[in-house]
């Protein structure tokens, strides 16, 4: 048998979801999971509905609310918003006409679309995963080929199982070397889209490796898969290891017993192969990563907290200082401000890049025994029923509430402006969230993305401070 | 879905890059269950003001633009969010085709899937094209697919790329759903040998 050609991490999901190659070379591409939540599925089921066609794989579905619901009690008594109300009870009839299995709002395992399928073990390695949410990248972190769709190929997957595609092409981004102290996966990913830029991923997937990404948990994973899309990739993905065996073993719906082994030794197959091409690769050094802020209105826009507002006057580009001038304007900043000084009026913690369990833990970790400062309106909000059940068991919520930190229900919250929490014009949000556009958080406002450590500690000082600076005594030890 | 042949129209400039689809529809525009409507929340935060009033400022509240069929954008067109509401609040004001040095992935796909034209073209071309578009009416582009050339108001033809599939599925107003369907026997021997070797994928 002639030797086969080292592939990567993507080539062997892609090779093995291949239904058929059109004459273009355009693939039928299989689709093992299908998440779908309430904002880009209605039209979707019409369009079944009009055609007489039905879910071909139920089972491979899985539904959920997070967008457009409230995070506070006002959830239990019903939806008041009557535009969120109407799409909520849309997708309740849709999953019921069509049998798709749906995690209604007050169950306990409601979530975040992208919490909730890692979490629940309905996202695991080797599996081809899409949602019409271009945050799908976030289940990437499972080893799997997870990307977001919109709603006319929501409909073709739920008629199909499938997806037309062309291959995309691979990319390596290597993080060598040891995160220093204070810096976590948030800081990863916003130093490689400040290093490769918001349209740096276009037309790629990105396998991110070496030692830094290896010694991260899942939730890390998960958040540095998450941001891919805001590097213009459709997909980031890690490789399974033993980290990923440990987590999918304490889930509930993932595989059991046999079966459990029997996907084991294919999962072990998947890492990318010594020497297999990529088509472009980028390094970064952990131990050069310092906690990061954004300063301007797309991700790229970074710095280390030790930095100050740029000077457009000093971008050579033309295009670049317009733009520079824009984002400064919009966001109410004066070249040379040291961004330790930009005071905040909101922290959010939450989202599908850092709602996690250890997410809540880290920003607990620095609020402990602090005092919210006065005027600044801070929130946590878990990502997932389960998330926040585990939270309380572990009496995190009360380290926060004391502080003064609102403890939410769990729902994207903040992170896109289509529900009740939003910023005011104006407003200034530490956000662990995963876009800093113009409007994102509510018109006029104006975010700067964090990790979650750096937004507890920026609720607490009431402007942003460096972290490594506040971090707790028994983290010293 | 509505086939593109050829398009001639008022091109509107919007000399930006990582024009995002927070901009092009803000989320809260997100609720409708249809896929109507959404073209008066088309760049809704530049549009209005706060109190809800056009903003004279923006090109698309200014004649002829109103009217535009065309896009002139910058790098990176349609980033961030995979929301088709993007693509639908275009077509439902009137865009049909949208230039640009690059665009993002999902909207570019998108696009083509509510028949509209995403034509990447180097940033010098797209500044010249800019420059045509500032001339409003006076100054209608063509865009025509079946030969693949934009062509200026002074006669000069440019071309531009394409999948060919897509292509086909534009110039013919093709749903895809339907051709794929002609794969189901391929589909369902896909499944069955799936299901053998990973059962633990199926309930």
């Amino acid at each position: 048998m002639p030797e086969r050609k080292p592939r990567t991490l993507f080539d062997k999901i892609w090779d093995a979801h291949v239904v058929e190659t059109l004459p273009d070379g355009t693939a039928l591409l299989y689709i093992d999971l299908h998440l779908t939540h309430e904002v880009t599925t209605p039209q979707a089921f019409d369009g079944l509905r009009a055609a007489g066609r039905r879910v071909r794989r139920p089972d491979a579905t899985l539904a959920v609310v997070d967008h457009n619901i409230a995070t506070d009690e006002s959830r239990r008594t019903g939806i008041t918003d009557p535009e969120s109300r109407l799409q909520v009870e849309t997708l309740e009839r849709n999953v019921r006409e069509f049998g798709v299995p749906y995690i209604p709002l007050l169950d306990e395992r409601q979530g975040i679309v992208h919490v909730i399928g890692p979490e629940l073990g309905r996202s695991l390695p080797g599996m081809t995963i899409v949602c019409g949410d271009s945050h799908t990248s976030t289940h990437g972190a499972m080893g799997a080929l997870a990307f977001g769709i919109g709603t006319s190929e929501v409909e073709h997957v739920l008629a199909t199982q499938t997806l037309l595609q062309k291959p995309a092409r691979n990319m390596r981004v290597l993080v060598e070397g040891n995160l220093a102290f204070g810096c976590t996966a948030k800081d990863i990913i916003l130093a490689i889209i400040g290093r490769i830029g918001t349209a740096g991923g276009t037309g790629h997937v990105i396998e991110y490796a070496g030692d830094a990404i290896r010694a991260l948990d899942m939730a890390g994973r998960m958040t540095v898969c998450n941001m891919s899309i805001e590097a213009g990739a459709r997909a980031g993905m890690i490789a399974p290891d033993e980290t990923t065996f440990e987590y999918i073993r304490r889930t509930p719906l993932g595989p059991k017993g046999e079966a459990f082994e029997r996907a084991l030794a294919w999962w072990r197959t998947l890492p990318s192969d010594p020497g297999a091409r990529f088509d472009r690769e980028v390094r970064l050094a952990a131990h050069e990563i310092a906690p990061q802020v954004t300063w301007g209105t797309n991700p790229e826009a970074v710095l280390p907290i030790t930095g100050t507002v740029p000077d457009p006057e000093e971008e050579p580009d033309e295009a670049k200082r317009a733009q520079m001038r824009r984002m400064l304007e919009y966001m109410g900043l004066t070249p040379g401000q040291r961004l330790t000084d930009l005071k905040v009026d909101v922290v959010f913690i939450g989202s599908c890049t850092n709602s996690r369990i250890e997410d809540i833990r880290a920003a607990a970790a620095i609020v402990k025994g602090r005092k919210v400062a006065e005027g600044v309106r801070a929130m946590v909000v878990p990502g997932s029923g389960l998330v926040k059940k585990q939270a309380e068991a572990e009496g995190l919520d009360r380290i926060l509430r004391e502080a003064g930190f609102e403890w939410r229900e769990a729902g994207c919250s903040m992170c896109l402006g289509m529900n009740p929490d939003k910023l005011r014009p104006g407003q200034r949000s530490a956000s662990t969230s995963n876009r800093n556009f113009e409007g994102r958080q509510g018109p006029g406002g104006r975010t700067h993305l964090v990790s979650p450590a750096m937004a507890a500690a920026a609720a607490i000082a009431g402007h942003f401070v460096d972290v490594r600076d506040y971090q707790p005594r028994e983290a010293l030890a | 879905m509505k086939p593109f042949t050829t398009l001639t129209g008022i091109a509107a400039p919007l000399p930006r890059a990582n024009v995002d689809t927070d901009q092009i529809i803000p989320a809260r525009f997100l609720k409708a269950i249809t896929r109507a409507g959404f073209g008066r929340h088309l760049f809704a935060n530049f549009r209005y003001r706060e109190d809800g009033s056009e903003n004279p400022d923006f090109v698309l509240n200014q004649e002829p633009y109103r009217r535009a069929e065309i896009l002139i954008a910058f790098e990176n067109f349609g980033c961030g969010s995979s929301r088709e509401h993007a693509p639908w609040a275009l077509l439902d004001f009137g865009i049909r085709c949208v230039i640009a040095p690059s665009f993002a992935d999902i909207f570019h796909n998108n696009c083509f899937k509510n028949g509209i034209l995403p034509v990447k073209l180097p940033r010098e071309v797209c500044e010249r094209l800019m420059e045509d578009a500032r001339m409003g009416g006076n100054a209608r582009l063509t865009v025509d697919l079946e030969r693949q050339v934009v062509v200026r108001p002074n006669g000069e033809e440019i071309p531009f790329e394409v999948d060919p599939l897509r292509r086909h599925l534009l110039l013919n107003g093709l749903d895809d759903i339907g051709q794929t369907l002609q794969h189901a026997a391929a589909i369902d021997a896909f499944e069955a040998k799936q299901r053998a070797a990973q059962p633990w994928l199926y309930a």
